[in-house]
């Protein structure tokens, strides 16, 4: 299935860009999913903590993924 | 909740602590308290040139406005306005104010205290500080 990965702030230099169209298998999980970028990205590794969102909502690492979701890495936060 | 008790605002644009003391003034207010966040000139020692703000704006906008409906049922509060800056920031200017009302003042300062705190751990807004010899994401890495 065909998902679109976002990255913000250091993410997005730790996987060479702000967008990503992705192919994976249906059915993964965020889990999953982490552990597949972390392989193909070892620098995601060494975030202090790495939330993801989903279409604009935070999600557990259990969550499953669905076609054309939009999946964002959030690195940790620093506003204010 | 009535939704017009808040007011939320992520912008490029200089933001005003009169705009948000207008917003969350009523005739049964006692007292408003602001929040407003300045940038430091310095980091654990180093020079802060700037602070370069990026948004994941819609999410962004939803989680803010999530803590102001968590504060409005948390606390005594009549109005509450976050609003967030992005893009470029010198020293000395203003990131961020959170302004909330409430007819007695102990509320509006527990109030704003949970939301700035509550903001820095969830609203998807990151940080990039710029020094004379590098820049960092803040807290990114340990």
């Amino acid at each position: 299935m065909k998902v679109k990965l976002l990255s913000f702030g250091i993410t997005k230099e730790m996987v060479g860009g702000f967008e990503k169209n992705m192919e994976l298998p249906s059915g993964t999980s965020v889990e999953s999913f982490l552990e597949i970028l972390k392989k193909e990205f070892p620098a995601l590794k060494k975030l202090t903590s790495l939330r993801v969102a989903v279409n604009e909502e935070y999600v557990e690492g259990s969550h499953e993924i669905m076609e054309r979701d939009e999946i964002v890495l959030v690195p940790p936060v620093s506003g204010g | 909740m009535e939704k017009n008790n808040i007011d939320i605002k992520l912008t490029q644009e200089i933001l005003s602590l009169d705009i948000c003391s207008a917003f969350v003034g009523a005739d049964d207010v006692g007292g408003i308290v602001s929040f407003v966040g300045t940038v430091r000139n310095q980091t654990k020692g180093k020079s802060v040139l700037k602070l370069d703000f990026e948004a994941y704006e819609p999410m962004a906008i939803s989680e803010m406005r999530k803590i102001g409906e968590q504060v409005l049922l948390k606390f005594e509060i009549k109005k509450i306005a976050i609003h967030h800056r992005t893009g470029t920031l010198k020293v000395g200017e203003v990131p961020v104010i959170i302004t909330a009302s409430s007819a007695h003042r102990k509320a509006a300062f527990e109030a704003c205290q949970f939301a700035i705190d509550t903001l820095k751990e969830t609203v998807p807004i990151w940080k990039k500080e710029i020094f004379e010899d590098g820049e960092i994401w803040v807290s990114a890495t340990p």
